[in-house]
Order: structure tokens, then C-alpha cells, then sequence
């Protein structure tokens, strides 16, 4: 089998180039330069691990970072890097020949592929909504999930469920990790994923042989443990309480903190703030844009993306917890009152009537 | 003329041992110890400091002037809700211990006889001196029955939810493998994400504003119309009956 660096060579990336992209790879991960030689190491001598991509219900937008990601090399190093055996959306081949492959892969290479999942299966009307090759989209991923390594569920499709399944889910999208549960899943969620992020997780698993540290909820940590609000670049106006009121005013203009008009900084988990997007030229926030918060579970269904108290469904009408909490705090103040009055009165009518008694 | 030197003096100094004379006699029990007296009112303090602070997070007040380094505005109302935040649960710790080697009174926040009928029955008569169905009500000594069901609901179920999510929100900020994500990190995955998180605090907050605006009126009520003392109680200790 081919390593990554034959591969490189062989597609007339320069040697330079490659430890360029070592050396990037080293520090988008947040490892030392000592690293480095190992990275290089590492690709011109393992070989390749082949990685199915499958496509579910989805909108490709996790493609569309990926091929995005940022030295200027990359797609090509990382498209060959991996040994991308199956990708329905980029591969030349299609029909009977693409998913020939798909077999030949599972057979050669039993226990030993990288299944990444963009998009989720529905489950509804028995998987009809989405049909990959004539058949179910889901049956193709327990399929193809049975003999893999690990799972990557790519994008928040993959790994909550995402604009399909917000309510009332009418196909039944369900996340990958629901349907496949005796196999290790990294999700990297992200509507879609930063693309350094995706290259950033497919370097480590094949660099080091194993899969990134996960959190509680098995995203990598390295890009997922910390909020955007803990390291957004306009955190001093939160801290120091300037806030945006409107997008128009002059809090806006001075680029304050973007709280008040329904950033979901502080609740979402990404490395938007410190990677950034295309090439590191911005992201939402600093583009003058509250976070929405697309990385996390269910974020299409948490109401609007411009109030920082969100609504609550279950209570019937839209109120979010400052309406429902005044309300109630309202009535039982109002009954206390209320009752307060009654206790009044009852208690000046029986003092007279005792006094009548009395006499 | 003596009789009305001793009314002057009396009304001067206040020292009239002639009416104390002819005064009702009451009884008393003690009943509130005085660590329970004083977490009492440590803790509503930092009630009030808890939802005072955390409305102004959920709603921040208007944008303050001038330099970024030149205001702490926000930095001071999460402190003092971070404070306030561990004096509230440190001192429902002390308060869980003091229930073990307090007097048997200190339990009552604690339990509830669900199996017993004697219980329901005070707690029927209670609701029935509420409904004012009854001219009086019993003589409780230590909660009365009613009170002791919305303490055990409304604030020790309430408070355990509040320290739960509160300390799970608050290691967000002290991030992951801190003590607050290791002890309590997992509320946010099991609640959903963490603006669900946010959104339950936020409620529990309000309920928390019902339980206090019905325990200070019930508190007051009683004191007035009730047949024992309630706000003194919580002050001295001591448990007064008037009949």
C-alpha cells in the first residue's frame, strides 16, 4: 500500500509543501513544534487508511467546508492523505461502479475504514425519504457501519439531527449515533464543521492510530471544549456591560458585545472564535452577527436567534421563562393579596361579632 | 396621686412591672436552634442576591459608557451571583448536617411523613383554615404540616435543582475538568444543551420568587391570625403560643 507521502510526491507537491503542511497541522491541533517530525514521520510511513464518506439526508454544506480547508494545498493533501475510497458527491465513478466499491472496500479492509457520515437516516415510512442506490439510506449505514473502524458523524446533521429533524420532524431524522450504538462516534457538529476542524480531527486519527480525546458528548476536545463566548474578541464589552441594543445603533458601530440581540456565544461549543472560518478571516460575531449556535443539539428548535431568553414550546403559546416566571409570580402575588384582604375582613367581622357576644 | 407618678414614669421609661402583673401569660417552647436561625436568613439574603444578580444576566441593564477597561459591570453581577451561588449551597450543606445533630425540628426541611394520615389530616386542616372553612387551626409547634410540604418542595427540591444546573452553567466557565464540569457537567447533556440549561435555571428562579412571596405572607399571616409566633420564632428561637 501506498503512504501519504508517495502519494503526495506523486501528485507533484514539493517536499517543502509537505512540511508546510506539517507544521500547520501541528499547530491547529495546539501541539509543539516537536511534534512536527512525528506528523511527517507519521505520513511517510503508515499507509493510507481508506475513509467511506456516506451522504444521508444533508445539504453538502459539510463538503463544501471540507474542500475549503484553509493552506492552500490542503484539498488536495488531504483528499489524497486520507485514500477517500467512496464519496458519492466527489468521486468520478457513479452508479453500479461507485458502490462496487463501497463492497470492495468493506471486504479488503474488514475493521480497519473510517466510516464518515454527512447527514442522518430518516426512519419514517420505513426510510423512504432518503434513497442512496436504490435502497434506504439507512440500511446502507448499518451496512456499511457493521465492519468500520470508528465514525466521524460529520456536521450537526450527523450529529444531533439538525434542520430535518427540528420539530415536528416530519421524516423522522434520526442522528447517527441512535441508530449505530456498538461502534466509537466522533461527532464533529457544526452547521457546517470549520473546515481546519474536519482536516484537524481525519490528521489526529491518522497521525497518532487512535481517535481524539471526546467529551461528555463525544466531540473532540481539542476544537469543542470551550465556548465561543470564552474566547470571543469582544468578551471585554460583555465583561464591562456594553452591549449592542439594536443592529443600527452606535453600540453596534463600536462593535460591543453582541448579548442583548440574542448571541448564542455563551451556550455554543465550537472553535469559531479561535480557528475562524476561510482561512481565518472571520466569523459571524466578528462580522457584527450574533453566534446561532449551530453546533448545537437542536439549535433550529430553541426560538428565535435574536433573543437571549428563548421560548418555551411546552407551555402551548410562545413565552420565554421571563414571561412565564413574571406571570406566575404575578398570580400568586395577586392571590396573596387577595387573600390577605379576605383574611382582613374575616377577621375585623368575627372580632365584632365575638365583641356582640361578649355584651 | 402615686397611681398617676407610676402611669408618667411608666409611660416615660416603659418599666411597668403593674401591667406585666396583670399581663396574659404564654407559653413558649424553643424550637429553632441558633445555627438554623442564622443560615435562615444567611440564606435569604442570598436568595435574594441570587435572583437579583441573575435576572440582570438573563437581561443585562442598558450599555455603560466609556472604555471596555474602564467597566466591570457584568464582570460584578456575575461575581456576586457566583458568591452568592456558593454561600446558598455551602450553607444548605451545613444546614443538611445540622439536620443530623440538631433538635428533631431540624429534620422537618428535610422529610416528609408521605405514608403517615395523621400528617395529610394536619395538612387538610391547614388548607381548610386557608380556605377559611375553620375558625382556627391547630398549634404547631415545629412547621406546621402545610408549610412543611411547600418547604420540602418549593425550597429543598427546588434549591438541590438550582445548585444542579447552577454549578453545571458556572463550570461552562471554569470549563472542562473543573471541579464544577466533574461534579456537575452532566446536567447539561441530560437537560439537552446548555441554553435549555439557562432556560430551566431561569425558571427555577421564578418558582423560587412564588415560594418566597407565599412563605413571607403564610409567615406574616400566621404571626397575626395564627395561635402561635412564626417571624419572632426565626429570630429568637423561642416558639410562643397565645391561647
Amino acid at each position: 500500500m501506498e503512504t501519504f507521502y508517495e502519494v503526495l510526491r506523486r501528485q507533484g507537491i514539493t517536499r517543502r509543501s509537505f512540511l508546510k503542511f506539517c507544521s500547520l497541522t501541528a499547530t491547529s491541533l495546539g501541539l509543539g513544534s516537536a511534534f512536527v517530525p512525528k506528523i511527517a514521520h507519521a505520513m511517510e510511513n503508515k499507509p493510507r487508511t481508506p475513509v467511506l464518506w456516506l451522504h444521508g439526508l444533508e445539504c453538502t454544506c459539510c463538503s463544501e467546508s471540507f474542500i475549503r480547508s484553509a493552506h492552500p494545498l490542503a484539498k488536495d493533501v488531504v483528499l489524497s492523505m486520507i485514500s477517500l475510497d467512496y464519496d458519492d458527491t466527489l468521486m468520478a465513478s457513479a452508479g453500479h461502479q461507485a458502490e462496487a466499491i463501497l463492497e470492495e472496500i468493506i471486504t479488503k479492509y474488514k475493521g480497519n475504514y473510517i466510516l464518515a457520515v454527512e447527514g442522518n437516516p430518516p426512519l419514517n415510512q420505513d426510510g423512504m425519504s432518503c434513497i442512496i442506490g436504490g435502497r434506504p439510506f439507512s440500511e446502507q449505514l448499518k451496512h456499511v457501519a457493521k465492519d468500520c473502524k470508528a465514525i466521524i458523524s460529520w456536521g450537526s446533521c450527523a450529529s444531533w439531527g439538525c434542520v430535518q429533524a427540528a420539530k415536528p420532524n416530519p421524516t423522522q431524522a434520526t442522528p447517527v449515533h441512535k441508530l449505530i450504538t456498538d461502534k466509537p462516534i466522533i461527532k464533529v457538529p457544526g452547521c457546517p464543521p470549520i473546515a481546519e476542524v474536519m482536516t484537524g480531527v481525519i490528521t489526529y486519527m491518522l497521525t497518532f492510530d487512535r481517535i481524539p480525546e471526546l467529551d461528555r458528548q463525544g466531540r473532540p476536545k481539542m476544537f469543542y471544549s470551550q465556548r465561543i463566548h470564552d474566547k470571543c474578541y469582544r468578551r471585554p464589552h460583555f465583561d464591562a456591560g456594553q452591549f449592542v441594543e439594536a443592529f443600527d445603533d452606535e453600540s453596534a458601530r463600536r462593535g460591543y458585545c453582541l448579548y442583548k440581540v440574542g448571541c448564542k456565544g455563551p451556550t455554543t461549543y465550537n472553535a469559531c472564535s479561535t480557528v475562524q472560518w476561510n482561512e481565518g478571516t472571520s466569523f459571524p460575531i466578528k462580522a457584527g452577527h450574533g453566534c446561532i449556535g449551530c453546533s448545537e443539539d437542536g439549535f433550529w428548535d430553541k426560538g428565535s436567534f435574536y433573543d437571549r431568553l428563548t421560548d418555551i414550546h411546552q407551555f402551548g403559546i410562545e413565552a420565554n421563562a421571563d414571561r412565564i416566571g413574571a406571570t406566575a409570580a404575578g398570580v400568586v402575588g395577586a392571590a396573596v393579596v387577595a387573600h390577605a384582604a379576605v383574611s382582613a375582613i374575616k377577621r375585623v367581622t368575627s372580632k365584632s361579632d365575638s365583641a356582640k357576644a361578649d355584651a | 396621686m402615686s397611681a398617676t407618678t407610676s402611669d408618667k414614669l411608666a409611660d416615660v421609661t416603659g418599666i411597668d412591672p403593674d401591667a406585666i402583673e396583670h399581663g396574659a401569660t404564654i407559653k413558649s417552647v424553643y424550637v429553632y436552634e441558633a445555627p438554623v436561625r442564622l443560615w435562615h436568613w444567611i440564606n435569604a439574603f442570598a436568595i435574594v442576591v441570587l435572583a437579583v444578580t441573575g435576572y440582570f444576566i438573563g437581561s443585562p441593564p442598558p450599555t455603560q459608557p466609556g472604555e471596555a477597561s474602564a467597566n466591570y459591570l457584568m464582570g460584578y453581577i456575575r461575581f456576586a451571583h457566583f458568591a452568592a451561588g456558593y454561600i446558598f449551597a455551602i450553607g444548605l450543606a451545613a444546614r443538611i448536617y445540622w439536620a443530623f445533630v440538631g433538635n428533631h425540628h431540624g429534620r422537618e426541611l428535610f422529610t416528609l411523613p408521605l405514608f403517615n394520615a395523621a400528617y395529610w389530616k394536619e395538612v387538610l386542616t391547614m388548607l381548610k383554615w386557608y380556605a377559611f372553612i375553620i375558625a382556627r387551626p391547630s398549634r404547631y409547634v415545629g412547621h406546621n404540616p402545610l408549610a412543611r410540604l411547600a418547604m420540602f418542595l418549593l425550597y429543598f427540591v427546588l434549591s438541590l435543582f438550582m445548585i444542579a444546573t447552577g454549578f453545571a452553567l458556572y463550570g461552562e466557565g471554569l470549563q472542562a475538568e473543573s471541579w464544577a464540569d466533574r461534579s456537575f457537567g452532566w446536567v447539561i447533556p441530560l437537560l439537552g444543551q446548555s441554553q435549555d440549561v439557562h432556560t430551566w435555571h431561569h425558571l427555577g428562579m421564578w418558582v423560587m420568587i412564588c415560594f418566597v412571596i407565599l412563605h413571607v405572607y403564610a409567615a406574616i399571616r400566621e404571626d397575626i391570625m395564627g395561635r402561635q409566633s412564626v417571624v419572632s420564632t426565626m429570630i429568637s428561637g423561642y416558639r410562643t403560643f397565645k391561647d
